[in-house]
């Protein structure tokens, strides 16, 4: 099948590559854009751990085809930090043990950021309600948990 | 001497998740994408949010050698209420039905909505994606049945509306053609004062229901019930009306006791499906308590 070309911008650069229409958004950040922070755990829309901000909106980029991005925003888990800081996020799980093997951790930290930025006060039933769409084996969502109410605490919602 | 053989190298197949190839369309208006619907027949695919057909495809349970991506016609997005009923375009995302105040006249579907998936889920997935795919434990044909919305299908030649009675008609099958496409659904608003409620029976919050029920009821002045319409999923091959249950219901102002006998009677004459997660029996038990929860919620809704 034909190959296309995508243009998008993904961490505030412009990419352009020519593509298999079948290649999933996650594959391309990873393979093309060599950006590996996306982790891509069931592939079918499952695990969350491919999540990317897409136009401002978190959703599963195993879920899309990288043509479909063309012209698109994307903002990968390596795209949050600014000048080497972490977000408040970031530094949250570091400090509440929001993780341990960090396989999940990018599609956590990309879908977190997304729900406070529209819940900045959330109730602790919002966060378990926002986290369900994420899967962690390790940690069991304690240190996670304790993490989003951490990071909207430090930036400046909290109840 | 005898050699020892070497070791055979690891027999793992490799199955990649990957779709099967396919040529992508990006027509940017409804026509054009009918007409390469009208080219491709059953080769063709209308791909909508893909939080349902991308894992199938991935999965290769299915496979198409044409997609026809719908991302990038406008004209099929957007939410419009006119003259008792709610108009949704089929490209709508799921998230935007969620907020949109236009919808709230239809409460069912900010009610239903939320539990579609996750939030990362309805961002990206639509509503006609949703209701054209038709999961027998999708919450939105469970609306569309329950409250008999109309639903828009176009193809190259025009377009026709059907009854949400005549539409679904099996797992994953509608009466949505392979040359056709599901470009609208019209929803009624209900009178001021139905009460409303979706209850459902799922293993974790965004998990398919193992059962679920979409109801509404309208009452008159001395709390007797008007009109009654109760759906269900996930109780069978398609969403499911309780008719004998809506009729039952209508005239009464139900005690709990009546209650739960409306409640088995919503179930009584079903064969729900078993799988890992739930047998026919477990399905048909939880599925007379949820009726019964879901009525008296949309009961008192109603300030019954």
């Amino acid at each position: 099948m034909a190959e296309l070309p995508v243009t998008m911008s993904v961490n505030g650069e412009r990419h352009r590559h020519i593509v298999e229409p079948r290649k999933t958004l996650a594959d391309y950040l990873r393979e093309d854009c060599a950006l590996t922070g996306t982790h891509l755990g069931c592939e079918h829309g499952v695990c969350g751990a491919c999540t990317v901000m897409l136009d401002g909106v978190a959703v599963r980029s195993c879920l899309m085809f990288a043509v479909q991005a063309e012209g698109a925003e994307v903002t990968t888990v390596e795209g949050l930090a600014k000048n080497g800081e972490l977000t408040p996020v970031q530094e949250a799980f570091r400090e509440e043990h929001g993780l341990q093997c960090g396989f999940c951790t990018p599609g956590f930290v990309v879908s977190v950021h997304a729900f406070l930025e529209d819940n900045p006060r959330p109730s602790r039933d919002e966060i378990v309600e926002a986290l369900s769409g994420n899967l962690c084996r390790c940690t069991g969502y304690q240190g996670i948990i304790r993490a989003v109410e951490r990071a909207a605490t430090t930036m400046g919602g909290a109840t | 001497m005898r050699k020892r053989s070497a070791k055979p190298p690891l027999a793992l197949p490799c199955r990649p998740v990957k779709p099967a190839p396919f040529e992508y369309h990006a027509p940017a208006t409804t026509a054009d994408a009918l007409a390469v619907l009208a080219e491709h027949g059953d080769e063709a695919k209308p791909l909508a949010g893909g939080q349902s057909l991308v894992p199938m495809l991935a999965l290769r349970l299915t496979r198409f050698g044409h997609l026809v991506d719908l991302n990038r016609v406008p004209e099929l997005a957007g939410i419009e209420r006119h003259n008792g009923t709610v108009t949704v375009g089929t490209m709508t995302r799921q998230a935007d039905l969620e907020r949109s105040p236009d919808a709230a006249a239809v409460p069912l579907l900010g009610l239903a909505t939320p539990l579609i998936g996750h939030f990362q889920i309805r961002n990206r997935g639509t509503v006609g994606g949703s209701i054209a795919h038709a999961d027998p434990a999708g919450e939105l044909p469970a609306v569309v049945l329950t409250l008999d919305a109309q639903l828009d299908i176009a193809s190259a030649s025009g377009t026709r509306t059907v009854s949400a009675s005549e539409f679904f008609e099996g797992t994953w099958t509608t009466v949505v053609g392979d040359d056709e496409l599901l470009t609208a659904v019209h929803f009624p608003v209900w009178a001021d004062g139905a009460g409303f409620a979706v209850d459902e029976v799922a293993r974790r919050l965004g998990d398919f229901a193992l059962v679920g029920v979409v109801c509404g009821v309208e009452l008159d002045g001395s709390s007797k019930v008007t009109r009654a319409a109760i759906g269900l999923l996930g109780m069978g091959g398609t969403p499911l009306r309780a008719a004998a249950a809506e009729q039952a219901l209508v005239g009464t102002a139900p005690t709990d006791d009546e209650l739960t006998e409306i409640g088995r009677l919503a179930v009584a004459d079903l064969d729900p499906p078993a799988d890992i997660h739930a047998s026919t029996e477990y399905r048909s038990s939880v599925g007379a308590h949820v009726v019964k929860r879901a009525l008296r919620t949309a009961l008192e809704r109603a300030g019954g």
